[in-house]
């Protein structure tokens, strides 16, 4: 099983790692977003975060026991999924929601594969999709963090936030909402791009994760040193989608929003560093992972700017997922001496 | 009819229900089972006009299987099958038009559907009357029974209703995504790893 995860081309790390060590210097990079979801939404980040990681260990349990193939649990895998789903979702959805989606994303979106290693779908994002497609508007309930004054958001108008220190549902009040207004020219594209500040701050509304910037950042950039993930699929998501949405600001600046709120806003820099790295449903080679990356950036840009949906992180990454085996065929390695003539 | 002695026709009804139960054992039929099991009601219409189907197609070939020639059967089953699909679609046309515009297509595609070609080239074609009629019930009885469990399943998952009347608490918030095709792969899925279980717990 755990060499299953360690597969890759030449030269060899000869580093130790197992999937313990990876999963949690994962959890560690995640540490720093996390601590900025819970201070910007208090009690429900901390509802939210337990809930899911809890429900994806108790599922991930009771599949092994069903498999009977030794318990899983000690691999931390369950536990960062739990968090990323947590993260990926509105600290308003309701928790038993979160909790449906957790049990679906661990036994349908990875044990009924064959448990980690095995699945070609990243669990976190099957659980995420099957939680927005289920339960769509409720899931879609933003709050405004409970560091701004909720009775003057600044987010702007339409939202009904009245008490203070307390979070208030409103809707359409995310930054990528406020880019999606624009496009459709039922706001001014201004609006979204005055965002990018509080983007990286974490200053808006969203889901657990997607808020700070700079949190995610951090987090990012300790996966790197650690070598814990290569930097090919985050450069190659953050460079295209910000290829594509420069492409579009430059064709129209007064309504697309420019390529810097894209990147900081909505899910890009969690899936950048966190979700498109999954080792399992990412592509083993470096030319793989470009191709990977690069695809799951151009996808995400195009739902954001031309699909129905506000965000497209996980119906990119899902799509990317299911090429994933193509693509490793694709761009088979050549060995030392020179390509293999297996005469088949 | 020497064969008929032989053959017990209980125990060739209770094969086709779950033995050799079309969906679930021999995978046939798999486009109707994913397709019109949303609401358990459509997918009884379904599972009754196949199994209609299923029964008068298996009368007619195996009545005919002494006059049929090797290298046009399965054109006489199909022309025998599209007759009888005819007649099933054009009877819900005509008393249950809300019905037949709900399941579109998939009545007009019983004439392909790959349970009724398979006994009748394995079963009706090479036995008499009886065990034909026997096996049409059993299989078709066992498809009929599969797709209301897998509509149950999904309809009281998707709107927390059977049979269009509700059975979940009002506190229910219904899981719109099992209404959707990948309920039905879900569904079936399970459904078909919970069989493979037991098969093997019983050998």
């Amino acid at each position: 099983m755990l060499s299953k995860i360690k597969v890759s081309p030449a030269p060899h790390v000869s580093k130790a790692h197992s999937t313990q060590s990876i999963m949690l210097d994962v959890l560690i990079g995640l540490s720093p977003a996390l601590i900025a979801a819970i201070v910007y939404f208090r009690l429900a980040a901390v509802t939210m975060i337990i809930t899911c990681v809890a429900s994806c260990m108790a599922t991930e349990y009771a599949c092994s026991m069903v498999r009977k193939k030794g318990n899983s649990l000690c691999d931390l895998s369950a536990v960062v999924t739990g968090v990323i789903i947590a993260m990926s979702l509105s600290p308003l959805t309701p928790v038993w929601a979160a909790a449906i989606g957790c049990v679906f994303a661990i036994a349908i979106g990875k044990m009924v594969f064959g448990g980690l290693g095995s699945n070609t779908f990243n669990p976190a994002m099957v659980g995420r999709v099957f939680i927005a497609v289920s339960f769509g508007t409720l899931a879609a309930t933003w709050a405004v963090p409970a560091t701004i004054d909720s009775a003057n958001p600044q987010i702007n108008v339409e939202n009904t936030a009245t008490a203070n220190q307390e979070l208030t549902p409103i809707t359409q009040a995310t930054p990528l909402a406020w880019s999606k207004q624009a496009i459709k020219g039922e706001s001014k594209v201004t609006v979204a791009n005055s965002l990018i500040k509080s983007n990286l701050l974490g200053q808006t509304g969203g889901c657990l994760g997607e808020t700070s910037a700079i949190a995610l950042i951090i987090g990012g950039i300790y996966l790197l040193i650690k070598r814990t993930i290569s930097f090919y699929i985050p450069a190659a998501v953050l460079l295209s989608a910000f290829a594509v949405a420069s492409i579009f600001w430059l064709t129209g600046s007064d309504k697309y929003a420019s390529p810097i709120f894209h990147l900081t806003s909505g899910g890009m820099l969690l899936c950048a560093f966190f979700i498109a790295t999954d080792p399992v449903t990412a592509p083993l080679t470096k030319k793989g992972m470009c191709i990977f990356g690069i695809g799951i950036g151009v996808l995400i840009m195009l739902i954001r700017l031309l699909g129905e949906y506000p965000e497209g992180i996980m119906y990119a990454v899902l799509l990317m997922n299911a090429l994933t085996p193509l693509i490793d065929r694709f761009v088979k390695l050549t060995p030392a001496g020179g390509k293999v003539n297996a005469g088949q | 009819m020497a064969d008929d002695n032989k053959i017990k026709p209980a125990s060739v009804f209770m094969a086709g229900i779950w033995k050799e139960n079309p969906v679930l054992i021999l995978l046939l039929g798999m486009c109707p089972t994913l397709a019109v099991t949303a609401a358990v009601k459509p997918a009884l219409t379904m599972g009754i006009s196949a199994t209609f189907v299923l029964l008068c197609s298996n009368i007619v070939v195996s009545l005919l299987r002494d006059l049929l020639k090797p290298h046009v059967r399965i054109l006489m089953f199909t022309l025998t099958i599209a007759t009888f699909v005819t007649i099933a679609d054009l009877f819900l046309k005509a008393f249950m038009p809300d019905m037949s515009d709900e399941l579109g297509p998939y009545i007009p595609l019983i004439i392909v559907n790959c349970i009724i070609i398979c006994r009748a080239e394995a079963c009706a074609s090479k036995n008499g009357l009886k065990i034909s009629i026997v096996d049409a019930l059993g299989m078709g009885i066992g498809f009929t029974l599969t797709l209301c469990f897998l509509a149950a399943i999904r309809e009281v998952l998707s709107t927390g209703n059977l049979f269009g009347k509700a059975v979940m608490p009002e506190s229910f918030v219904p899981w719109a995504a099992m209404g959707m095709p990948v309920g039905a792969f879900v569904t079936l899925g399970l459904m078909l790893a919970g069989v493979t279980i037991i098969l093997k717990k019983k050998s």
